[in-house]
């Protein structure tokens, strides 16, 4: 779903001017929604810019990405990153076809990481009791 | 091989007794906007779909939120937090946010000069919105907005 929305924000504002680069990991839905420069990084969900503590990954993969903005020439390519995860133990749950349902419910309740979180809204004034 | 995700998706809602999502798919050619300048001279802005804000500031719903968040990029990574539709796909982000908001990098590469600017904030947003509609009209102009607001020359674009 995030795939999607960034295609339609990317084509939204290359057309209004802006030149932009998408970096993700679901390639289908990149090729469905053909945004004018792409990175595809193939890792699981959650680490479109890299593995979790791996500063040396973590840059290789945005240096390679940025690199797009003066190497793609063609509307809609999607380049491939060469950076490998390492395993494909993760391969089978992401493509199963059966499952429960990962989502969280769907109400207009700010969902906070800590419920510290909250009380420092609430102190900024982004949020009222 | 790459996972297919559109389908892998569609089939395990349909299996859980949802009517199918109708997924984006683009029936025109992706609009164009060449660089006017080298990277190495160009400000860059960054968006993450990934559902981050800084403390102090409100976490986002999970009904189709369409809400920006900007954040300062030099913010400490002790205060960032994420929230999204998927949490399952935080575990890493939150436990390291360079993951998915690659601030640390662009800083990085900012100092090795392969980027002119990293802009003064970056945006966030919670990419799990169902609305295809909502997404064209109310988040893409917001972020139009901010971008050019932030003056940047072009834009990085996380997605979760």
């Amino acid at each position: 779903m995030c795939h999607q929305t960034v295609c339609l924000v990317a084509r939204h504002l290359e057309a209004n001017g802006i030149p932009t680069l998408c970096l993700g990991s679901a390639l289908d839905i990149f090729n469905a929604g053909r945004p004018p420069r792409a990175s595809f990084l193939d890792y699981p969900l959650g680490h479109s810019a890299g593995k979790p503590f791996a500063p040396a990954d973590q840059l290789s993969v945005v240096r390679a990405a940025l690199a797009g903005f003066e190497q793609i020439t063609v509307p809609g390519t999607v380049a491939r990153l060469v950076n490998d995860w390492g395993n494909d133990d993760w391969r089978a749950e992401a493509g199963a076809t059966q499952g429960q349902d990962t989502r969280e419910a769907r109400d207009e309740t700010p969902q906070f990481q800590l419920p510290a979180d909250r009380d420092a809204a609430l102190a900024s004034g982004a949020i009222r009791a | 091989m790459s996972i297919n995700y559109m389908q892998a998706i569609r089939a395990r809602y349909e299996n859980l007794g949802y009517t199918p999502y109708r997924w984006f798919e683009a029936d025109s050619p992706p609009p164009w906007t060449a660089l006017t300048k080298p990277l190495a001279q160009s400000r860059l802005g960054l968006l993450s779909t990934s559902g981050a804000y800084a403390l102090g500031q409100s976490a986002y719903h999970y009904k189709d939120d369409v809400s920006v968040r900007a954040l300062p990029s030099t913010t400490a990574e002790a205060d960032l937090r994420f929230s999204h539709i998927t949490e399952n796909y935080l575990v890493d982000a939150r436990r390291d946010p360079n993951c998915i908001l690659p601030l640390a990098p662009l800083r990085t590469l900012r100092q090795q000069g392969v980027i002119g600017e990293l802009a003064d904030s970056v945006f966030s947003c919670m990419g799990g919105v169902y609305s295809q509609r909502r997404v064209r009209e109310e988040m893409a102009p917001a972020l139009l907005e901010a971008f050019r607001a932030q003056q940047v020359d072009c834009a990085l674009l996380v997605a979760m």
